[in-house]
């Protein structure tokens, strides 16, 4: 490619302690393509999406986003270049209302710590909270105590949170998680929404769900990349084969 | 509206209730409602003195609960500003001679440079540790007044500095007279109790109560977490030391105790008994204390043995506090 991917991870590699999480992993993401990263338990996916969004510093290697370095970037400033993450558990604000989760999370972008102005005259602030709860289908419980939400619901609200800031990668950890077969239906079906205007990075288990909804799938195994191509290249892979049905499946 | 238990839920599917309407009545109306009983205070309250009491103490608690109840953050060392407030307040008169409002200012000013130090210092420990650390800076604080004695009186206190007139642009107004004394407080007050809650419904008061509800998604979204602790951390020092100040105005001296960790504990209680989930639970909080001090100290000298235990039954049985609880009730 000649055009500056979108994020590119060169060479990243994580050690905890002598602990070798991620090792020598290189791999380009854009393009408004879907990628889901598998791996069996303990492979390094979390924390691969921990260094993605800037919650852990890789040990070596480095992150470019649209071709700027972030490897050395505090967390919090990843949000404004653009990168947005959900949590394999759910991470929203729980005694805030529904929108006022989502309103707070686009704050971030404008008047972030003025102690002075009233935040509700920022009617396109407002607006653009009712758009991403709208876009998720959670707009009729705006205003309901976002702990009272159901598990399903809780999901889709923290990627409303996420996509109220209009992130150009967004990165989803374990979406479906706890979800029962409705509820992860409508979570596809809201993914493949989203997808059509950003790039998104998901970690999942369910398989199934895996190849009817990416264009692409990392493979890893023991902190290292050990196969990347289409569903069906990975389906057919001997490697990839070997680790989920080689070994039980909670091992490594 | 920033102004409301944080436990209010909509009460969109609920059975009207008479209280419902009274509620919400009594809200719109909050900002006259809230001018109208502290002018009757004093005349409602056993003594003036104590009155303006409830005024100082209202405002430290309502200041310290922008750090305890909004940013979730239970600091120990909040008397480090009450006292530096008051200290650096009389200091100013006793040693440099200022006039009264230059005075004022400068006891606020050096809480918010002080309650700056202690908070780089402690802003990045969690939990326990917070309230251990901001514990121990400000019992240096308090070591620091025993020992300069030449400055700040020691264990006698700060003393000699009585304020006994005010001068408001032409207007002289007796600071001796309980009653006078009581509407400059109150000034003060309302001035206070109006910046904060300004601050609570601004984009910042937003951002600090998302970092109370959850600190990684508050970082995630793209919040300097530690910057916007701090900043809080300095607003509540100098509201409490606007409130040390005035104590020290009040009572014409600074007593070593200001300092004390009991102070502390006492701004933590009032709190708690009023209700940390609301704005005015804090103040409430102040009054009920000051009130039950007052009333139980005539009756025996342990008094402190009854507000013990209606403390502790506040904590087990109405964990929202007294305002708490009447504001929920609308909610029920």
């Amino acid at each position: 490619m000649s055009t500056t991917p979108l994020l590119a991870v060169e060479n990243v590699s994580k050690r905890f302690n002598g602990f070798v999480a991620l090792e020598g992993i290189s791999a380009t993401f854009g393009g408004n393509r879907v990628t889901a990263v598998i791996g069996p338990n303990g492979a390094g996916k979390s924390t691969f999406f921990n260094v993605l969004s800037g919650a852990i510093r890789p040990s070596t290697g480095r992150i470019l986003f649209e071709g700027r370095d972030l490897t050395a970037v505090p967390q919090h400033e990843f949000a404004h270049y653009g990168i947005a993450r959900s949590y394999q558990i759910t991470t929203i604000f729980p005694q805030l209302s529904v929108h006022e989760n989502v309103r707070v999370s686009g704050q971030a972008f404008r008047s972030r710590y003025n102690i002075w102005c009233n935040r509700d005259l920022d009617r396109a602030l407002i607006d653009k909270a009712d758009a991403a709860l709208l876009a998720v289908g959670l707009h009729g419980k705006r205003d309901r105590i976002a702990k009272f939400l159901s598990h399903g619901e809780q999901r889709a609200l923290e990627i409303a949170i996420a996509l109220v800031a209009d992130p150009k990668l967004l990165l989803l950890d374990e979406p479906t998680a706890g979800m029962g077969p409705e509820e992860t239906r409508d979570m596809v079906a809201l993914i493949e929404r989203l997808a059509a205007a950003r790039t998104i990075l998901l970690v999942e288990h369910k398989m199934k769900m895996i190849l009817g909804l990416s264009d692409r799938v990392l493979v890893l195994h023991h902190g290292r990349l050990i196969a990347d191509g289409t569903p069906a290249e990975i389906q057919s892979d001997s490697e990839v084969r070997r680790i989920y049905l080689g070994q039980s499946h909670g091992a490594a | 509206m920033t102004i409301q238990p944080i436990d209010s839920t909509s009460s969109a599917k609920r059975p009207r209730l008479a209280i419902d309407g009274l509620m919400r009545t009594a809200s719109a109306w909050r900002m006259p409602l809230t001018v109208l009983v502290l002018c009757t205070l004093p005349w409602v309250l056993p003594s003036k003195a104590l009155a303006v009491n409830v005024l100082i103490y209202g405002t430290f608690a309502v200041g310290y609960n922008l750090l305890f109840g909004y940013t979730g953050l239970l600091s120990f060392g909040h008397a480090a500003f009450f006292g530096g407030g008051a200290y650096l307040t009389g200091m100013s008169i006793v040693h440099f001679g200022f006039a009264w409002y230059t005075a004022l200012s400068t006891g606020i000013l050096g809480a918010l440079l002080l309650s700056l130090v202690m908070g780089v210092l402690s802003i990045r420990t969690r939990g326990i540790y917070f309230s251990m650390v901001t514990l121990a800076l400000a019992q240096l604080a308090y070591y620091t007044a025993l020992q300069a004695s030449s400055w700040t009186g020691g264990e006698n206190g700060l003393r000699g500095f009585t304020v006994s007139k005010i001068d408001v642009l032409s207007l002289q107004i007796d600071f001796l007279n309980p009653l006078h004394k009581y509407y400059v407080v109150l000034l003060f007050t309302a001035l206070a109790l109006w910046l904060v809650s300004r601050v609570l419904k601004s984009s910042f008061g937003a951002v600090i109560e998302a970092i109370r509800e959850n600190e990684v998604r508050a970082r995630a979204c793209g919040y300097n977490v530690e910057r916007t602790k701090l900043l809080s951390f300095v607003l509540s020092g100098g509201i409490c030391g606007l409130a040390g100040g005035l104590s020290a105005l009040h009572l014409a001296i600074v007593p070593l105790d200001t300092l004390h960790y009991h102070t502390s504990g006492l701004v933590v209680m009032m709190t708690l008994l009023g209700g940390m989930g609301s704005f005015f639970g804090p103040f409430v909080g102040a009054l009920a204390f000051l009130v039950m001090e007052d009333v139980l100290s005539l009756w025996t000298s342990h008094w402190q043995l009854f507000v013990g235990a209606i403390f502790i039954l506040f904590v087990l049985f109405l964990p929202k506090g007294i305002w708490g609880t009447i504001m929920g009730l609308g909610d029920r």
